[in-house]
């Protein structure tokens, strides 16, 4: 009869950590930050393998590690949120809540099964002012700390983090978010000079406070490429959605992508680009 | 147990249903760019006026409503959870579901009513939606049993639909504007409200108008009372020395 060899309990933890630590930092860096009208979410990431959710109203998603692992996550947050919202209302649903019942999801998970997942998880709320923004960062044993203003995790993020530290204050534009964001993603570990991250490399996504209902919409196209530029004068999102098809994504781009493909472009029908739709809102 | 005892296979006494809120027409129209949809305020229990200002259309997500006839509180709450599949669709998925996949959620959530509906407690809603592929308007309809059926360009369901449709078989044109769905949305309405007693027609002296629900390319949007008011009044002026509304 074989005897399994004495492992106490620490060095069992501690194993597991390890474990989940170094899956975590293999991955690239996802980066939340809050901005004067809401939170920012950025993630380099050009596959359509999504590392940023909506959840509910005014609350969504962002994570690093194995996608498999979190997209469980993802997907049993919104039924969470959706069943909270159906069987009470749309306002007793909390990012606080959803924050509570991942951690116990991760500390089941990192205590009991074998393998511990290897993920990291932000939950952010939009509140109706910037006193009012909640960031909950989640770590694979199920630990839950209340971040303010940034969250950086996934990949090294020593010197990002740092970085995050030193430039991120209150009231930033979305523009400026956006690109301390990228500033901070772009920076190499080993010390080297940074790397350039393009628009189409960047999956982005906000909270915005002053939307009715709904506030989550990804921002891509012609319109990222502005907000990340300095010279460009859009430091904001536009308060009007785009085209069907597209839900939640803001392109800044009139010409709607489906009639690209289906009828030829005739010159001089294509619509003028509406001003008031991209232009920064002034004075508020 | 014997059979007959089971829940399904009771049956109410003769003559006697549970009095519950009833809402009763909603009519669809399609014109060009879109489809529209109208229903009356006015929800009845038996011979009395439960409601008065009644919502009967909802929008179930972004590009497509839905209107009900039937009980009110089963048909509300079904709406409730119609919405909420949409919107946990779309979440997950990550992209907005088709029409044709919204109808059939629609028709499998009727069908799971059908206890209820032989029983007396029938629900049967309208549901239409944009859609981006043929950038149009298109209408379905339902039975009880979970039946969808496409209807073009116009359809009427609840206890005053059939003078509703008939309004409309003499109103509609092909490539009607807006605003001319619009009129004709609200004039069948009031021509349902004319003959069938559980039909509200404009109530000018509170105020209440039909509630009407718009999808374009732009999405689905609630017209506003104002707007809704000028149309009404206008219909109630023609119809003045011309009940009939012939022309």
């Amino acid at each position: 009869m074989s005897m399994p060899f004495y492992v106490s309990p620490e060095q069992l933890m501690k194993d597991k950590a390890d474990y989940a630590r170094k899956g975590i930092s293999r991955g690239r860096s996802v980066v939340v930050l809050a901005y004067d009208k809401g939170i920012a979410f950025v993630a380099e990431n050009p596959q359509s393998l999504r590392k940023i959710s909506e959840i509910y109203d005014r609350i969504a998603f962002a994570a690093v590690g194995m996608y498999y692992e979190f997209e469980n996550l993802r997907v049993a947050g919104i039924r969470y949120a959706d069943l909270r919202g159906y069987s009470y209302d749309r306002s007793d649903v909390s990012a606080r809540g959803l924050a509570n019942a991942y951690a116990q999801t991760l500390g089941t998970v990192f205590t009991q099964e074998p393998k511990p997942y290897e993920i990291e998880i932000v939950v952010a709320e939009v509140g109706q002012d910037e006193d009012h923004d909640q960031l909950y960062r989640l770590t694979y044993d199920g630990s839950v700390a209340d971040q303010h203003g940034f969250v950086v995790m996934g990949g090294t993020i020593a010197q990002s983090a740092e970085l995050l530290r030193e430039r991120w204050k209150k009231g930033l534009t979305l523009g400026g978010a956006l690109s301390l964001a990228v500033d901070a993603l772009a920076l190499d570990p080993a010390g080297g000079p940074a790397r350039t991250i393009l628009a189409d490399q960047l999956e982005v996504a906000v909270l915005d406070r002053q939307r009715p209902r709904r506030t989550f919409r990804r921002l891509g196209g012609q319109l990222l490429t502005d907000l990340l530029s300095s010279d460009s004068p859009v430091h904001d999102a536009p308060s009007t959605d785009g085209p069907p098809g597209h839900h939640g994504l803001l392109t800044g781009d009139d010409a709607r992508p489906t009639d690209a493909a289906r009828t030829p472009e005739t010159p001089g029908t294509e619509q003028p680009s509406d001003p008031e739709a991209r232009a920064d809102d002034e004075g508020s | 147990m014997t059979p007959q005892l089971l829940p399904g296979g009771r049956t109410l006494p003769p003559g006697s249903s549970i009095d519950a809120p009833h809402g009763t027409t909603i009519v669809a129209v399609q014109f060009a760019g879109g489809v529209l949809m109208a229903g009356d305020r006015r929800a009845t229990m038996g011979n009395l006026i439960a409601n008065r200002d009644m919502e009967k259309v909802f929008a179930a997500d972004e590009y497509s409503v839905v209107g009900i006839a039937g009980t009110a509180g089963l048909a509300i709450e079904l709406v409730k959870l119609y919405q909420v599949e949409l919107e946990h669709y779309e979440k997950i998925e990550g992209t907005l579901m088709s029409v044709e996949g919204k109808a059939n959620r629609l028709a499998s959530m009727i069908r799971g009513n059908l206890a209820m509906a032989m029983q007396g407690l029938a629900v049967v809603p309208l549901f239409a939606g944009y859609d981006s592929r043929d950038r149009a308007g298109r209408i379905y309809s339902y039975d009880v049993t979970g039946g969808c059926y496409r209807e073009h360009d116009h359809h009427s369901v609840g206890s005053g639909s059939l003078f509703a449709r008939g309004a409309l078989k003499k109103l509609w044109r092909p490539d009607m504007d807006e605003a001319g769905a619009v009129r004709i949305a609200v004039e069948a309405l009031y021509d349902a409200a004319d003959d069938d007693s559980a039909t509200g027609g404009p109530d000018l002296g509170r105020r209440i108008w039909p509630t009407l629900a718009v999808v374009d390319v732009d999405g689905a949007r609630f017209l506003t009372d104002d707007v809704l008011g000028e149309v009404a009044l206008q219909i109630v002026a023609d119809r003045r020395d011309n009940p009939g509304g012939a022309r």
